[in-house]
């Protein structure tokens, strides 16, 4: 099961004006040149939402990138004539719709297009497919259950009540508990205000999902596995945890957060993959007057007598500001972009013991046509959205079994998305690409390591839709691999954590990323963090860089009042 | 009894809903799939196909055609060459709007009309003693819309003048050896095209053409996604946003069509002494600046209106499905200062949205009225600002 002869082709996403640290000596500016009010480091996609509001706020902004090409995790590259791949990232739904708004997003094209369908085969040949039309989903699961019918409404509407209830808190800069400023009671009390605003069935829904796991939670409702595995796929994505796993409720309950077009839970496919997205975010952001500049690794953030005056590249050059953020994982914020002598002892053991162990791994094909479901000949509308590997609990459990032993999943959960069926951009005409998101591939391999298992991981996955989808392998022209160590050396995320810091209790909200540093601050002066490591979390939110940004201006504004 | 279109074989083949309206009397698919926001932006990011057949068509030809239109139709048709397109209207003598249209000319003497309602006797009553003549051939005709950033390219393999066809231009070709004419034109906003085909080549055209755009994204969208695009590209819908003056019951439901924004249309209205219906009021209400209403767009507040459904723990609604009906708006001191017409949740600009008339004085693009909506059964005023139609105005619509 080899794929055909790999032709690399590497271009990107329609560029935005930027500017390439080769393009022209920069030690031969001035240092005015080089000073900027504020400076982010990584221009991933928060790393530009961040950029983009304190631009328009009026500050001097300058966002510099590691790679060639802005984005993070979060890019589209064609890897192969007319094949565009969404390597990392590869779908919007709980981006925070105020963002649109604020960055004027549509003007610079953004758009989420529909994903009308899900598709979820089963390992007997069944399936589920739900789409838009609520009637037709209501009897598509009463063909698994009659029961699950009713309690598919109930359940929608219950998760609705919490995430509306939970909004908020998502929403906000957490307070800081440790902190005697009334300013901070009164946040708190505003927390402690919206859990009281709860009825008890949703204010105890919160509670189980938040401590509890998902099949318990999906067992009060629904008896068909096929139902129960396709809703519990969500709690297990991008974190080490089984569906059984207490917290595994917690991770169901942040992916119902998305709020697309107005509806929780609702997942779009955005026009040339969440590359395009964020080279949206990039033209908003350099519209507002952001400068990126490509191709400028930050070796160190330079510090003086506890702040914060610029930035070093690996080159040597140097770039001045009394603001820096870091939109990097805590780990590089704390431990490698700043010396840890620095910082508080407290705060490097925390980070030092924050949670990353990436466990998802991206396996991206080009397919010389629509791979067929055996019950379902000729139907190709269902891949106009997910499809769905994950046929009942037991499934995603088991697999989750061998990563807890440091191995991946010989039979592994599957996010898969023919994308060009949703934008035909994508690939040539009736050709397609197909995205699969794969669970368990822990980062540290019991005996191995993951440039050994590499292909081998390529061909259990390949092996595995094959057995849904039979002849599913005739069609591959080319297969693209990434697993947890290749997106920690591609993209910079610690472990290959997708979230940059795992989805669990003590890691999100008043904790996110340590006690006492969920503010977007850090112990140096002007040094501060909006990476998806901090609240409200991974996945294309944009939150973090939003309110890193509020923070960033609601200093500087008390520092201009004195 | 309820007719179908010369495409119908292969539309009804298609239309996994089964759901159809009655649209002047024949059977118009409402979606073709579950999703109608999915046939949305198929056309939005490629292209779909929407069979416009329904609509009644009208040839004039003659050597006086020119003569006789320039007097029937409000915008002067002498400007409208052979090879190009016009929209149009149609006025009584007090200056109300009776309809809109598009005209196509294919020669000096001869042109295509097509309009929403029957119109043949207000046209017929009117030649006198020119040499023209009107024919109604709505039914020799099968027209299909294709609209979408790749319908240039779809359709220039089949007809390949399409691809140096300008805005509002036309040209004559043949798919499948029928005589075809492809019009630049349509009720989408987008960059997109009309064809014209011979009834009875209907199902060959249709098959070339939807063999030709297999595995380009292309969709066959239905009468539900229409209505989101035209409210987006601020397209008026008559018995939506307008009424015939024809059948209404008083002058409130009227319309000029400066108050309908087509003011356009009148430009060199000075230069051109050519008599036509309504003249003589149309020039009364622009020397005497008595339009009641200026057709707008409104962008709903965004904040405001989350701030509605919010406070009463609703999950804002944004429900993409257009609602006509009268939407009121207000200034600050509760007087009514405009009415919406069609008001809808656009997935593209990801804003409430609505075509509305506002009190001329206080038309000006960014001017902020309050829309009424009720929630939890209750009225309830969002912020909404005034801007320029249409809404979303893509370059490649007349690049």
């Amino acid at each position: 099961m080899t794929t055909k002869t790999r032709t690399k082709t590497k271009s990107t996403a329609k560029g935005v004006r930027t500017k390439a640290s080769n393009a022209r000596s920069t030690r031969s500016t001035s240092r005015d040149d080089r000073t900027y009010d504020a400076i982010i480091v990584g221009g991933g996609h928060n790393g530009l939402v961040n950029g983009a509001y304190l631009a328009k706020a009026g500050l001097r902004t300058l966002i510099l990138e590691r790679r060639h090409l802005v984005g993070g995790a979060a890019i589209t590259e064609e890897l192969r004539p007319g094949f565009w791949f969404t390597t990392f990232s590869y779908a919007l739904s709980l981006l925070r719709p105020q963002i649109i708004h604020d960055l004027e997003l549509t003007k610079h094209g953004f758009m989420p297009l529909l994903m009308s369908s899900s598709f979820a085969p089963m390992e007997n040949g069944d399936y589920l497919w739900l789409g838009q039309d609520r009637g037709a989903n209501l009897q598509e699961i009463a063909r698994h259950s009659r029961r699950d019918a009713d309690a598919y409404e109930q359940y929608a509407h219950d998760m609705d009540m919490v995430c509306q209830a939970i909004k908020p808190i998502f929403d906000m800069v957490p307070p800081d508990l440790f902190s005697d400023d009334p300013e901070e009671f009164l946040a708190l009390a505003q927390v402690g205000g919206i859990f009281r605003s709860m009825d008890k069935r949703t204010l105890h829904n919160f509670v189980r999902l938040a401590t509890g796991s998902a099949a318990d939670f999906l067992d009060d409702y629904f008896e068909s596995e096929i139902v129960k595995g396709y809703l519990a796929s969500s709690s297990i994505i991008g974190t080490k945890v089984g569906p059984r796993s207490q917290g595994s409720g917690l991770v169901l309950l942040f992916h119902s957060m998305g709020e697309h077009d107005g509806e929780f839970g609702a997942w779009a496919f955005h026009k040339k993959g969440n590359g395009g997205f964020t080279q949206v975010l990039a033209r908003a952001a350099t519209s507002f007057g952001a400068e990126i500049r490509l191709e400028s690794p930050v070796e160190a953030v330079i510090t003086k007598g506890g702040r914060t005056t610029g930035v070093a590249l690996t080159d040597g050059t140097e770039f001045y500001a009394d603001t820096v953020v870091s939109a990097l994982d805590p780990r590089r914020t704390f431990l490698e972009m700043v010396d840890p002598r620095e910082l508080p002892d407290d705060l490097v053991e925390s980070i030092r013991r924050f949670r990353f162990q990436g466990t998802s791994s991206k396996v991206n094909f080009a397919l010389d046509g629509l791979p067929e479901y055996p019950a379902l000949p000729g139907r190709s509308d269902i891949f106009r959205g997910f499809t769905n590997i994950g046929p009942s609990i037991d499934y995603l459990e088991r697999a989750f079994d061998e990563g807890k032993y440091g191995w991946y999943s010989s039979r592994p959960y599957i996010d898969g998305a023919i994308q060009s069926t949703i934008d035909p951009d994508m690939a040539p005409p009736g050709k397609h690409v197909m995205s699969c998101f794969i669970h368990y591939t822990p980062y540290h391999l019991r005996e191995s390591d993951w440039d050994s298992e590499k292909e081998n991981l390529g061909d259990t996955v390949q092996r595995t839709l094959e057995s849904f989808f039979p002849g599913f392998s005739d069609l591959v022209l080319q297969r693209e691999v990434v697993t947890p160590l290749h997106i920690e050396r591609t993209v910079g995320l610690s472990e290959g954590n997708i979230f940059a810091g795992e989805f669990f209790a003590p890691q999100m909200f008043f904790f996110r990323p340590a006690p006492g540093w969920s503010q977007y601050r850090t112990p140096i002066d002007g040094y501060y963090q909006c990476g998806s490591g901090t609240h409200p979390g991974g996945c294309v939110t944009g939150g973090p860089g939003k309110l890193a940004a509020s923070q960033i201006l609601k200093d500087r504004a008390r520092a201009l009042r004195g | 009894m309820i007719r179908t279109t010369p495409f119908h074989e292969r539309t009804s083949a298609l239309n996994q809903t089964h759901l159809w309206s009655h649209w002047s009397n024949h059977l118009a698919a409402d979606r073709y799939q579950l999703s109608d926001k999915a046939e949305y932006f198929a056309v939005r990011n490629a292209a779909g196909i929407f069979d416009t057949s329904p609509l009644y068509k009208y040839r004039i030809t003659g050597s006086d055609a020119e003569r006789f239109l320039s007097g029937v139709l409000a915008r002067d048709i002498r400007t409208c060459a052979p090879g190009q397109a016009h929209y149009t209207c149609w006025l009584d003598e007090r200056g109300f709007v009776i309809e809109d249209g598009v005209i196509l000319r294919l020669a000096d003497d001869a042109y295509l009309l097509t309009s929403a309602e029957p119109n043949f006797a207000w046209f017929a009553d009117r030649i006198g003693r020119l040499d023209a003549r009107i024919e109604d051939v709505s039914d020799d005709f099968g027209i299909l819309a294709v609209q979408g950033p790749r319908s240039r390219d779809l359709l220039a393999r089949l007809v390949p003048q399409v691809a140096e066809t300008p805005f509002f231009g036309l040209v004559q070709g043949e798919i499948g050896g029928a005589p075809v004419v492809v019009s630049r034109t349509g009720y989408s906003g987008d960059l997109g095209y009309e064809l014209w085909v011979p009834a009875p080549d209907a199902l060959r055209v249709w098959d070339i053409l939807w063999e030709s755009v297999q595995g380009q994204g292309v969709q066959p969208y239905g009468l539900a996604a229409l209505y989101m695009l035209r409210i987006e590209a601020g397209l008026l819908l008559l018995e939506a946003d307008f009424d015939s003056s024809r059948f209404a019951w008083n002058d409130a439901h009227r319309s000029t069509p400066i108050e309908l924004g087509w003011s356009w249309m009148f430009r060199d209205l000075g230069a051109d002494a050519r008599p036509f219906v309504g003249r003589r009021a149309l020039e009364r209400e622009i020397a005497d600046r008595t339009s009641r209403w200026s057709m707008r767009g409104l962008v709903v507040d965004w904040e405001d209106y989350d701030r509605v459904h919010t406070a009463v723990g609703l999950m804002p609604p944004k429900d993409h499905t257009p609602v006509v009906e009268d939407w009121l708006c207000y200034d600050d001191d509760y007087r009514q200062v405009g009415y919406a017409t069609s008001f809808m949740y656009s997935p593209i600009l990801q804003r409430h949205i609505a075509i509305a008339r506002i009190r001329p004085d206080l038309a000006r693009f960014g001017t902020k009225v309050n829309l009424e909506f009720t929630v939890d059964h209750h009225y309830e005023q969002v912020a909404a600002h005034v801007a320029r139609l249409p809404l979303y105005n893509p370059e490649r619509k007349t690049a």
